[in-house]
C-alpha cells in the first residue's frame, strides 16, 4: 500500500504543485520516488514529529498540500496535540500518513503497533479517516480524497501486493464496499486484515453459512447511511480490524446500531489484550489476537447460534 | 491619557480595563509583553489588511498574554469597541487565549510550545513561495521547557529560515514560581546560539531597542530576541510577583493601576 500510495501522490504531485511531502526520518525504500523526482518539494525533518506536525500547519495555511508521512503511532500518538490544535483547529489541508496500521511491524513490538490510531483519530470532529483494505483500494483512495477540505489521516500498510478479492479497487468517501454479496450475516472489516473476513467467509460457505463480507475503509466520519443499508438486512454483524476493542470499526458499528436501533447482533473481532510479553510476525499476532480467519469463523458461528435479536 | 490614543500608555489601560471588567487573570502576562507587541505591530509587521495573503505573520505562542494582542488590533481599528468589551463574555471570539476566527490573529495558540514549529512552517512557506513576508514568533521563556520548541528551533537553523523571528519574553517567571527555580534555563544565549540561531539580547521595554533587534540581520540564521521585561510591567504591586500569573484585581488594585500607569481611574 505505501509503493502505491507514493506513487499515486507522485502523479498528483506532478499535476499540482501545492503538494509537499514531509516525511520525519522515516520511509527508507518507500518514499525515494517522491524524493527523487521532487527534492524541492520533499523535507525529511529529522526524527521530529510534533515539529513536523507544527510545519506542516504552517506551510497547510500559506496554501500547501502538506503530506507527513511516518509509522502509525509516531504519526498519531506522537504529535496528537499538534494535529488537534494545527490542522484540525484550523481546518488545513494536511495529510498524515501512518504506515503500519495494525501489527504490519510484528517483529518490532507495541511501540510500533497502530492498534489505537482510528479510536484516537475518530474523537476529532472535522478529520476524515481513511483505511485502505489494499494497495488498489489506496489509489483509488487518495485520488479520491488528497484535494477535500480540511485534514486527513490515512492509515495506511505496507504489503502492496495482496488484493482484497472482489473490491476491485473501489472507494468513495463515506460509503461502504460490499466485496461479497451475502444473505445470513454480514462481515465488516477495516484495513489490511480485510483478505482474512474474505476467506473467513470462504470457509463458512462450505459450513453452509452465506456471508456478505463489506470493507469499511471510510471510516471518520462513520459513513452511516451506506452502512445501515447494509445492516438492516442482517441479524449479526461480526467487524474484524487489527485495532484495540475501543474507538476502532467495532466501536463505530455498535454506535450506528444503537443510535438506529437496528435489530442486529454485533460480535467483535478486535484486539483485546495488551500486546507486551510476546513478540512475533504479523500472522501470528494476528493469531494471537483471534483475527486470523479460523478466529473469524468460529466468532460467526458463535454469534450466529447465540442468535441475532431479529 | 485617553484609552484610544494609539500610545502603549492606552494599550496598558485596556488591558487593565478589560481584565478588570472581566474578573480574569494573565494581567501581569499581557501588561509584560505590552512594549514587545505594541511595537512590533505599530512599527514592524507589514499587513496592510488582517487579510492580506503576504502580510508579515504573527504568532503569540504565549497565547495566554492575548490580551495585548486585542488591545492592539483595536488600535488597528481591526475589531470593534464593542468587540473588544466582550472579551471573556459568553458567545465572544475574544477568550483568554486567541481564537483563530478573529481577523488578525494568525493562528491559535494556548498550547505552550506550538507556536515556533508553526512559525517555522509559514517561514518556509514564504520562502517557497518566493515571497518577502516575515515571521514573528513571540514565545514565553518558561515555554523553552516545552521540548517541541528545540525541535523546532532545530529545523528551522538548519533550514537556514533568515525570515523568522522568535521573541523570548524573558520575564523570569512562570506559573507557579520562578523560572530559576522550576526549571533554569540560563544559559539562555548560549543555547539558541548552539542550536544555529543569531541572538541579540535587549531591554524588552525599550522601543528602540526591540525595533532594532528584530530586523533581520545579515547571516542567513533565524534570529532570536531574548527580551528581558518586567513581569506586570507598570503597576507595582504585579511586577515580578508569582501571583499575578493567575490572579484578578479588586476594586482597590484596580484602581491604583491604572493611577499607577499613567491613567485617571
Amino acid at each position: 500500500m505505501r509503493a502505491a500510495f507514493i506513487q499515486t501522490l507522485v502523479e498528483l504531485a506532478a499535476q499540482d504543485e501545492r503538494i509537499l511531502l514531509l516525511t520525519a526520518d522515516l520511509g527508507y525504500l518507500a518514499i525515494e520516488p517522491f524524493a527523487d523526482r521532487f527534492p524541492d518539494r520533499f523535507f525529511n525533518v529529522g526524527v521530529a514529529e510534533e515539529n513536523m506536525l507544527g510545519v506542516a500547519t504552517g506551510l497547510a495555511d500559506s496554501g500547501f498540500i502538506p503530506f507527513v508521512y511516518s509509522i502509525v503511532p509516531f504519526a498519531v500518538l506522537r504529535p496528537f496535540e499538534f494535529i488537534r490544535n494545527g490542522p484540525i483547529m484550523h481546518r488545513l489541508p494536511v495529510r498524515i500518513v501512518g504506515v503500519g496500521g495494525g501489527f504490519e511491524y510484528g517483529h518490532n513490538g507495541l511501540t510500533h503497533y497502530g492498534v489505537e490510531d482510528v479510536g484516537v483519530m475518530r474523537t476529532q470532529p472535522g478529520i476524515r479517516v481513511v483505511a485502505p483494505a489494499d494497495h488498489e483500494q489506496t489509489r483509488t483512495a487518495l485520488r479520491r480524497t488528497w484535494n477535500v477540505a480540511g485534514p486527513v489521516y490515512y492509515r495506511i500498510g505496507k504489503d502492496d501486493r495482496t488484493v482484497v478479492t472482489g473490491l476491485g479497487g473501489r472507494f468513495e468517501l463515506d460509503e461502504v464496499q460490499t466485496v461479497r454479496p451475502g444473505r445470513d450475516v454480514v462481515i465488516a472489516a477495516m484495513g489490511s486484515i480485510a483478505p482474512e473476513a474474505v476467506a473467513a467467509a470462504e470457509q463458512l460457505r462450505k459450513q453452509g453459512v452465506d456471508a456478505e463480507v463489506i470493507v469499511v475503509a471510510s471510516i471518520h466520519p462513520a459513513p452511516e447511511r451506506s452502512l445501515l443499508s447494509v445492516l438492516r438486512r442482517f441479524p449479526v454483524c461480526v467487524t474484524v480490524e487489527a485495532h484495540y476493542l475501543s474507538g476502532g470499526l467495532g466501536s463505530l458499528v455498535a454506535e450506528v446500531i444503537a443510535e438506529a436501533s437496528v435489530p442486529c447482533r454485533l460480535a467483535r473481532c478486535a484486539v483485546r489484550e495488551l500486546p507486551i510479553g510476546v513478540t512475533g510476525s504479523q500472522r501470528f499476532m494476528h493469531e494471537r489476537s483471534g483475527l486470523d480467519r479460523a478466529a473469524i469463523v468460529r466468532r460467526t458461528l458463535e454469534a450466529l447460534k447465540t442468535g441475532g435479536n431479529a | 491619557m485617553n484609552p484610544n490614543e494609539l500610545t502603549v500608555q492606552s494599550l496598558r489601560r485596556i488591558i487593565l480595563d478589560q481584565s478588570f471588567r472581566a474578573r480574569v487573570g494573565h494581567i501581569g502576562s499581557a501588561l509584560c509583553v505590552a512594549d514587545l507587541v505594541h511595537a512590533l505591530y505599530h512599527q514592524v509587521l507589514r499587513i496592510s489588511a488582517p487579510a492580506d495573503q503576504d502580510r508579515d505573520r504573527f504568532i503569540l505562542a504565549k497565547g495566554h498574554a492575548a490580551l495585548a494582542l486585542y488591545g492592539v488590533f483595536y488600535q488597528k481599528g481591526w475589531i470593534t469597541g464593542e468587540q473588544l468589551n466582550s472579551y471573556c463574555a459568553d458567545n465572544s471570539l475574544l477568550g483568554v487565549h486567541p481564537d483563530r476566527g478573529l481577523p488578525g490573529v494568525d493562528f491559535a495558540t494556548g498550547s505552550l510550545g506550538q507556536g515556533l514549529s508553526i512559525g517555522a512552517g509559514a517561514a518556509l512557506s514564504a520562502r517557497l513561495q518566493k515571497s518577502a513576508r516575515r515571521v514573528y514568533v513571540l514565545m514565553s521563556d518558561a515555554e523553552c521547557n516545552e521540548g517541541a520548541c528545540w525541535e523546532a528551533a532545530m529545523f528551522a537553523a538548519h533550514q537556514r529560515l533568515s525570515n523568522l523571528t522568535a521573541i523570548v519574553d524573558v520575564n523570569g517567571q512562570q506559573a507557579l514560581g520562578y523560572t530559576r527555580d522550576v526549571m533554569d534555563l540560563q544559559p539562555m544565549a548560549d543555547r539558541w546560539r548552539a542550536f544555529g540561531w543569531s541572538v541579540a539580547e535587549i531591554d524588552g521595554h525599550d522601543v528602540a531597542q526591540i525595533v532594532a533587534a528584530v530586523k533581520p540581520g545579515s547571516d542567513r540564521a533565524p534570529r532570536v530576541v531574548l527580551a528581558r521585561t518586567t513581569f506586570g510591567k507598570g503597576v507595582s504591586y504585579m511586577q515580578n510577583q508569582i501571583k499575578w500569573h493567575y490572579w484578578p484585581m479588586s476594586d482597590d488594585e484596580y484602581k491604583q493601576a491604572v493611577r499607577e500607569i499613567g491613567g485617571q481611574s
